[in-house]
């Protein structure tokens, strides 16, 4: 009755995005008027860290090897804590801009993750190609982050932060099972599928 | 000299508002359109086209009508009201 890995990805996909949306619209149109509206500046925020809580059950029922459970777990605590403190930041009752050091350590922590935990090279299959992209991408991305703790008004790093999350989305959404990659596809990965 | 610029900051403020509103008003509507070009090229992730013999995930999760979905949830939840604070947040401005 488990729904397959490939749509766990899909969901999480359309949660990230949604993420991605609300932080390209604040980019836009200014943290100001986007806090305009009580419920609103907790919106993302409170979206990243229910994805966080939602990643404990996928490391409970999809995970079958202790590195996989490890990778999973970890990208549950840290996009809780990032999520969290955002949510503490926004809500005021934390103040020290430090707090948003917990948004490159989240990109670090899954990058990380994500590259250590797929254990298959690059042209494996395509689940094993988008693992190793998104690792690059999540540690790469980092950057952006980690700059807006200094410039947190910054539309343009902003915008990047929002691109980089809808990117991620993206990516989530061309995982599959077992499929093949520009072409290549491992016998042992197994038969492909749609 | 000076008349000249104050006159012209102003219409300058204008279009970059506009411009902003534009682009809030376009995120919605081109992420739904993302969706329905996937779901065109490739049909075959539209099991509601094809229902006999789906299990219950299959019929649930399908990735382009997901993309859809996140495109008129932000239009509706988001942006519409987004759009209103946008300009509520300028006339008080003046």
């Amino acid at each position: 009755m488990l729904p397959k890995a490939e749509m766990v990805h899909w969901l999480f996909a359309t949660g990230i995005l949604l993420v991605g949306l609300c932080l390209l619209a604040e980019a836009i149109v200014g943290t100001e008027v986007w806090r305009m509206r009580p419920w609103r500046k907790y919106l993302w925020p409170g979206l990243a860290f229910t994805l966080g809580l939602l990643l404990w059950p996928v490391m409970a029922f999809f995970t079958n090897s202790a590195i996989h459970m490890y990778a999973h777990g970890s990208w549950a605590e840290v996009l809780m804590l990032a999520g969290g403190a955002e949510l503490g930041l926004v809500h005021g009752r934390l103040k020290s801009r430090w707090w948003r050091l917990t948004w490159p350590l989240a990109f670090a922590v899954t990058g990380i993750a994500f590259i250590v935990h797929e254990q298959n090279p690059w042209f494996f299959a395509r689940s094993a190609f988008l693992h190793h992209l998104l690792g690059w991408t999540f540690l790469i991305a980092a950057i952006v982050p980690l700059l807006l703790v200094w410039r947190p008004r910054s539309p343009a790093l902003q915008s990047f932060f929002a691109l980089s999350i809808v990117l991620v989305a993206v990516m989530l959404y061309c995982d599959r099972d077992v499929a093949p990659v520009f072409g290549h596809l491992s016998p042992l990965a197994g038969p492909p599928h749609r | 000299m000076q008349g000249s610029y104050a006159h012209h900051l102003p219409a300058s403020d204008a279009r970059r508002r506009s411009r902003r509103a534009q682009a809030v008003s376009l995120i919605g509507p081109l992420t739904a359109a993302a969706g329905l070009i996937w779901a065109i090229v490739q049909p075959y992730r539209l099991t509601m086209l094809h229902p006999r013999g789906q299990g219950l995930w299959w019929l649930a999760v399908e990735p382009p009508l997901l993309v859809v979905l996140a495109g008129i949830v932000f239009t509706f939840v988001v942006a519409r009201p987004l759009l209103a604070d946008m300009e509520a947040h300028h006339a008080a401005e003046g």
